[in-house]
């Protein structure tokens, strides 16, 4: 089935994709990139519907492997094909890889000033506003009914309080709850 | 050399597979795995490395990167960043080819409104872990909490509010309130 493109306005270069993650790659200190990637495509560009870019970010956090380069696929891919999502992929890695090494080369004497940690632990604290903006505009967005909800507070408990392995939670909850899903559009007979 | 490259390959590829949401669930096998089992590190130089992981920008997970250079150089950064970072690549990569053939297929509605939910429980219980783990005390909470509603509320941009999170903490260590 193939399908036009639902996304408005014009598309980047899978060039100016690259320099746009290897810029936040090298900026997000802290992290939180999620957060980072929201406001850059969704709320700043308008390059992609925040529907889409939630989607992305399920599918991101429920797939294995390292959520911030599965969404910069997603988003590359998403905006410039094939090529945007190697585009999303080099840029959020080998900038930030290359950044890495030369800071673990002077390292040694970053930390023995107190005030790099406590200036670090600021910002820590400041790109958990990313993080947290993040998570909310994720939960506004879960439909008002019973069943999603609870979804939503079961992980919660298992995952930030009980600390249970997330491989287990997602495949258990996320079984239950798409299975659920389905069931629902199959009776309205979407 | 080749062998110590292997090695590394043989650790962190299979981590890559079952690491699920954050980076961070896997860090305590990423320490076993390094410590422990390989004794590539002392727990004291682990600290160190996960401490520059922490203080650089970009994913967490650049960790592995780390370890890989002190590992074996050059080729050791490279081999551990595309264990951890490669093989689950194409997973993502195939399931965006899958999504944009089948658009609005019954399956698909089914997963994106299925895991969203999760999906927002798993980011929910990321910030709470995050924030009751952080250093500097209530000070820190508070600049938390107005960067939430300032990212919420405003269009600023998020490199200055980082820049005055780490501003504003500095500033009440230097004047003693931290």
């Amino acid at each position: 089935m193939q399908i036009e493109n639902v996304d408005v306005g014009p598309k980047p270069s899978a060039w100016s994709l690259f320099l746009i993650f290897s810029r936040i790659g090298l900026s997000s200190f802290g992290g939180g990139l999620s957060g980072w990637f929201y406001r850059e495509f969704v709320q700043d560009r308008k390059w992609m519907s925040e529907e889409d870019f939630l989607n992305g970010l399920a599918l991101s956090q429920a797939l294995p492997g390292v959520n911030v380069k599965n969404m910069a696929i997603w988003i590359g891919y998403r905006l410039a094909g094939a090529r945007g999502a190697v585009a999303g992929f080099m840029g959020i890695i080998v900038p930030p890889a290359i950044f890495i090494i030369l800071l673990a080369t002077v390292f040694a004497a970053l930390t023995e000033y107190s005030i790099t940690n406590i200036a670090l632990a600021g910002a820590a604290a400041a790109a958990i506003g990313l993080s947290a903006s993040m998570a909310i505009t994720t939960a506004i967005r879960v439909p008002r009914r019973l069943l999603p909800w609870i979804f939503v507070v079961t992980t919660f408990v298992a995952v930030g309080i009980l600390q249970w392995p997330l491989l287990w939670v997602v495949l258990g909850e996320g079984v239950l709850s798409v299975g659920i899903e389905y069931a629902r559009l199959l009776r309205k007979g979407a | 050399m080749g062998n110590i490259l292997w090695t590394l390959w043989g650790v962190f590829a299979p981590l890559s597979l079952v690491t699920i949401g954050g980076g961070q669930a896997t860090v305590a096998e990423i320490h076993r795995q390094v410590v422990d089992v390989h004794q590539w590190m002392t727990a004291q130089e682990f600290l160190n490395t996960f401490a520059i992981a922490r203080l650089a920008p970009g994913p967490g997970s650049l960790l592995v990167t780390l370890i890989g250079w002190d590992v074996g150089g050059l080729w050791g950064a490279v081999v551990g960043t595309i264990a951890i970072f490669g093989p689950t690549a194409f997973l993502i990569y195939a399931v965006a080819y899958v999504w944009r053939r089948h658009q609005g297929a019954r399956w698909q509605l089914a997963l994106e409104a299925g895991l969203r939910p999760i999906a927002a429980g798993m980011i929910l219980a990321a910030v709470y872990v995050l924030f009751m783990s952080l250093e500097g005390g209530w000070w820190a909470r508070a600049i938390a909490v107005v960067a939430t509603v300032l990212m919420m509320r405003t269009r600023l941009n998020p490199l200055l509010l980082i820049a005055c999170g780490a501003g504003a903490l500095s500033a009440a260590h230097v004047a003693g309130l931290v």
